[in-house]
Formats: C-alpha cells, sequence, structure tokens
C-alpha cells in the first residue's frame, strides 16, 4: 500500500504556500511514496531514551547588550523589493476596506 | 617580469610571486579571466564572472605592493565563490530562478575574510539550487562538467566550485557542505576540499538551506591551499550566534607536521557492498600508504552509519521547508505576475520560482514536520542523529582520524541519475554522517580509475580536529602526485 497519496500531497502543498500542478503532484506522489518507503528505515531503530539532538557542538545561545548600531538603511533593504510603496513593502490587500486597493 | 603559468599553480606559489614582484596580480587575474573566456562555455562553472571588479581589486593589491607594504597572506590570488555566499553589489542567485536578479545589500563573513587578505574574486561559481543535489544538474541556470571527462558530472552540490579549482579557472575556491557537497564533488574532480567543524566558519551571509548542517568550507588543488584558505576564513563571527569562539589552528604546519604516533581508524562500515572495486582499491591503497608513512592503522565501528541518509533527509528537508519559507515574492527576488490575496501572491510565486529539487524537499520537509508526524519522523530522526554523534565520539577514544572512500563511486554521467532522486541522495553515503555530526572532514585525490576519473579519499577528525586531519593529508600527499595531474583544458 502506498505510503503516501495525492491528496496528501494536495493539503502538504498548501501549507507550504507552493502551487503545484496536476503533473507535479503526480509525480512527486510516487517519489515521495519511494523515499518514504526509505526513510521509514529509522523507525526500526530503537533510540529509547536517547535525547534528542539539535545542534551539532554544544551550544549555549549568547547573550549581548541590546545597543543600538549601524544597520541597513531603509532605502537598502527596500531595493530588492518586486515592488514597494514610499518606504514600504507593497503587497495585496489583506483586510477587506473601502481604500485604495493594491 | 616572469610571467605567471596559472594552470595548476598552488595558492603560495601565487602570493608569493605577487609579494616578491614576480609578477602583478593584475596579471594573474587576466590569466584566469583568459581561461574562463577560452573555457568556461564549455565547463559551465561561472554563473557570473566580475572582469571590471576583479581588475579593480587587482590595482589595489599591486599599488599595496607599489608601495611596500604586505598585501595579506592570499596576495593577489584569484578566488571563485559559490553563488551562495552573499556578495554586495554582485547577483547572488543561489542557482535558482527565484533569486535572479537579487543583488545582496551586504557581504558575508567569510568573502569579506577572504578579501581582507589579499584574495580577488572573480565571480560567482554555479551549484544545485538551493545547494540541493549531489551532480549539479539541478542548477536552474545551467549543468556544471566534470573536467575530466565533459560528459559527467562533477557533483554537487559545490559542483561549479570543485570544476573550476580542477580546470584551473581559479587557483581556489569556497563552497559549503550540508550533506556531503564540498567532499563529494571535491572527489569527483581530483580536488581537495574540507567541511570543517560546525560552527568553526561562520554562516554570515550564506544563503540557509539546512541551518544545523550548512558547513561553508574551502576547495584547493592542494591539502595546504585548503589549510591556507581555512585559516583566513575560520574563527569567531558575532553575526554567526553559533560560531565557536576558540582560536584557528595552525592548518598550514600541520599539514607538513608528519605522522609520527598518529592512530588512524578505518570503518569497517564504509567498506561495505555497493562500491565501485577501483574506489575500495585506491582507498586501501591509499590507507596502506599512510600506514607506511608511519601511522597505526585501527580497525573501528560506526554501528549507526546505516541510518545516516534516512536521518539527514529527514532533518535537512525539515529545516529546509523552513527556512525556503522566506522566498515569498515580497522582498527580494521573483514574485507573480497577477495575484488578487497574499496567499495567491505567496503560493504563485513560490510554484513558479522553485525547481523540482527544493519543491520536493519543501513538501517532504513540511511533511515530515507536520502535526501528527512531527515525532514518528522529525523528532525520531534528531534522537537517532544523537546516535551517529556518539558513534564518532566513542571512535574517536580509540583513533586521531578515520580514513574512509568520499564517494561510492567515481563521477557518473549526467542524466544517469537525476530521474530518481532516491538514487541520487545515497551519492552522499559516506559523507552525511560526518555532516549530522558536525565533525570535520576533508577530501582529496587518492588515484584514478582506468577511464581517468578521481577517486577520493575522506579523512575524518574530532570536533575541532581539523589539525589532526591535515597532518594525515599532507602526510598522504606528500608520497603521491595525484594532486599534480590537471585534465587536458576542453577543446
Amino acid at each position: 500500500m502506498p505510503r503516501i497519496q495525492p491528496d496528501e500531497v494536495r493539503t502538504i502543498a498548501a501549507l507550504a504556500r507552493l502551487r503545484l500542478s496536476e503533473a507535479e503532484i503526480e509525480r512527486m506522489t510516487h517519489e515521495l511514496d519511494a523515499i518514504l518507503e526509505y526513510i521509514d528505515t529509522v523507525k526500526n531503530l530503537d533510540t529509547g531514551d536517547t535525547e534528542p539532538m539539535t545542534h551539532a557542538v554544544p551550544f549555549d545561545c549568547p547573550l549581548r547588550e541590546d545597543e543600538p548600531k549601524p544597520s541597513l538603511s531603509v532605502d537598502d533593504a527596500l531595493r530588492n523589493a518586486p515592488r514597494r510603496r514610499d518606504a514600504f513593502f507593497e503587497v495585496p490587500r489583506i483586510v477587506p476596506g473601502t481604500g485604495e486597493g493594491a | 617580469m616572469a610571467s605567471p603559468k596559472v594552470a595548476g599553480a598552488s595558492i603560495a606559489e601565487l602570493a608569493d610571486g605577487v609579494r616578491a614582484r614576480k609578477w602583478k596580480a593584475r596579471e594573474l587575474v587576466e590569466s584566469y579571466l583568459d581561461r574562463i573566456h577560452r573555457l568556461d562555455g564549455r565547463l559551465g562553472c561561472y554563473l557570473l564572472v566580475d572582469a571590471d571588479g576583479a581588475r579593480r581589486r587587482a590595482a589595489e593589491v599591486d599599488a599595496t605592493v607599489a608601495a611596500g607594504r604586505d598585501p595579506g597572506l592570499l596576495a593577489g590570488v584569484p578566488i571563485g565563490l559559490k553563488d551562495i555566499f552573499v556578495t554586495r553589489g554582485l547577483e547572488t542567485t543561489a542557482g535558482s530562478k527565484i533569486l535572479r536578479g537579487f543583488v545582496p545589500p551586504y557581504e558575508s563573513t567569510v568573502s569579506a575574510r577572504l578579501a581582507a587578505a589579499g584574495a580577488i574574486a572573480l565571480g560567482k561559481l554555479n551549484m544545485d539550487e538551493f545547494a540541493m543535489g549531489s551532480s549539479n544538474e539541478n542548477s536552474a541556470f545551467k549543468p556544471v562538467r566534470n573536467p575530466w571527462d565533459l560528459e559527467r558530472v562533477p557533483g554537487g552540490s559545490s559542483g561549479g566550485s570543485a570544476a573550476a579549482v580542477a580546470a584551473s579557472l581559479c587557483a581556489g575556491s569556497l563552497g559549503t557542505d550540508t550533506g556531503g557537497s564540498i567532499r563529494q564533488p571535491a572527489s569527483l574532480c581530483g580536488v581537495a576540499g574540507m567541511k570543517p567543524t560546525y560552527g568553526r566558519v561562520s554562516r554570515y551571509g550564506v544563503i540557509a538551506f539546512a541551518s544545523s548542517l550548512d558547513h561553508p568550507g574551502p576547495f584547493g588543488r592542494t591539502v595546504e591551499d585548503v589549510a591556507t584558505l581555512l585559516e583566513v576564513i575560520a574563527g569567531h563571527d558575532a553575526y554567526d550566534a553559533t560560531s565557536i569562539p576558540s582560536p584557528v589552528g595552525r592548518y598550514r604546519q600541520a599539514c607538513a607536521a608528519g605522522l609520527g604516533g598518529m592512530r588512524v581508524g578505518v570503518p569497517q562500515e564504509y567498506f561495505q557492498s555497493g562500491m565501485d572495486p577501483e574506489v575500495e582499491a585506491a582507498v586501501r591503497g591509499a590507507i596502506d600508504a599512510i600506514a607506511r608513512a608511519g601511522a597505526k592503522l585501527v580497525p573501528v565501528s560506526l554501528p549507526h552509519t546505516q541510518y545516516a541518509v534516512a536521518t539527514y533527509y529527514l532533518v535537512c528537508t525539515a529545516e529546509a521547508s523552513s527556512n525556503l519559507a522566506r522566498y515569498d515574492g515580497v522582498r527580494y527576488g521573483h514574485r507573480t505576475v497577477e495575484a488578487s490575496s497574499l496567499e495567491e501572491l505567496y503560493s504563485k510565486t513560490r510554484g513558479e520560482g522553485f525547481g523540482a529539487e527544493p519543491k520536493r524537499r519543501i513538501v517532504l520537509g513540511t511533511y515530515v514536520l507536520r502535526s501528527g508526524y512531527y515525532e514518528a519522523y522529525y523528532g525520531k530522526a534528531l534522537r537517532v542523529r544523537r546516535k551517529i554523534a556518539d558513534d564518532f565520539r566513542a571512535v574517536f577514544d580509540k583513533c586521531d582520524v578515520l580514513a574512509t572512500p568520499t564517494s561510492p563511486t567515481a563521477a557518473f554521467k549526467l542524466g544517469e541519475r537525476n530521474a530518481d532522486p532516491l538514487q541520487m541522495y545515497l551519492a552522499d553515503i559516506y559523507t552525511v554522517a560526518p555532516a549530522l555530526a558536525g565533525v570535520p572532514a576533508l577530501s582529496q585525490c587518492c588515484g584514478f580509475t582506468k577511464n581517468n576519473l578521481p577517486i577520493g579519499l575522506q579523512l575524518i577528525g574530532p570536533p575541532l580536529g581539523e589539525e589532526a586531519v591535515f597532518r594525515v593529508a599532507g602526510a598522504y600527499q606528500r608520497g603521491t602526485d595525484w594532486h599534480k595531474r590537471l585534465p587536458e583544458d576542453p577543446s
């Protein structure tokens, strides 16, 4: 029995905000099924009370004083924006209203 | 003034010549630009060549020398940067259409350190999209070809960085290694490359793929060249919270230090079925040579090796799905033309901008992090990751360095594996475990197949054990001349 169905891929792609064509969903379902079958081998290993490892080396989050320092200018930060307006990134309207639409 | 022969030249040779006024940085730059102009059309190493910037930097280095000052350890040495390092004012794409046209407003720590040491960046090197791949066929722009056989892949994801050094289109280069992306292409292209200890080299300004696994590191023709570049780029960086504060080692000295008293471990799990017989023979021959040079060989076991590839693809896809969420068409990069809502803007932009492999990994990563699946997949992978890291910790009580193959095969043909993602993932079988454990590992050439394709030896050290790795690598290289072989220039 397949480990993953096209509908599940469709749902996950929607969660990831990733539009896929029907052909992509078909192909990916098939590929992910083979990959998941391989990946499932980790389930055979008894990890008992082993602690999860989230960092490759021992890691203490370093702290520093919160002092203002030179940083990117607004213009530099916006320079790569596909669409900007004044000092803002521009996106389609999120909240319904009467003002100017995007 | 002597004219520099750049094909096959070492970094020390080129920098010494600039300091001694045997040649000018400008001449080095022109020689490499000429090679790139003549040869890179066939090889596809560069995504962008910054000829004007390189000439400007060369003039600065030459002025420094003329004024009697030292331009630095890398005086006038032309290098290439994988297109994953952001460069101020120079387009940076990570091999993806979603970042086409992105001109970063800041510079990565490591490229800034190279420049401060006198190196000259010639341009940005081709790579698998977002460093996802083992053949460089996932570049959104063009494949890279292996200089030893143009029908074969250079490995990946830092395929451009490895092939450019092999073909003398730069004297050294930087890449990144998340599961093998420096070592595997170094092996397939016959050059040396090192993934240092996680945190030894800053990730600031390195476009993120899997943050707990991303390791920037150098490529060079010789292990001394790799050591030299690592001395320049390593060290603490306040802009990377995971950066290690301990002092940088003397890697160049270590290359010359000899093997006296060293114990080299040979893990049985790295010599099992699936390995090409020619690869096995060359790697076993190299290990015998290391023993003859004075090391004691120790048979060892890393019992969780068989779980490494599965664990790696769980951890890296989970992290990638999170890191790649930033590409949404709002702040930089591609944006879809027509979208009536914010959600449509995101999903259309991402559907149009990402190639097949990032899409596959975003979906897999989202799947394994999903509510209800998280503990069975991602949580499990983090526990197995610790088991794999514990294997290394235990084994380094018994030996100083491990010696293994880098890749189970020499370079494969373009198109041979890219229809089957799982087959491609298995190309990383010997390189993913050191990445998961964060330990330093180097690949260097240890022979050629009968078809004249390079074979790589992988040397793995304990955390911050780069010097031990360089001791073995330097001693092995002194007894061989594999690193002196050059591929013919493509016609």
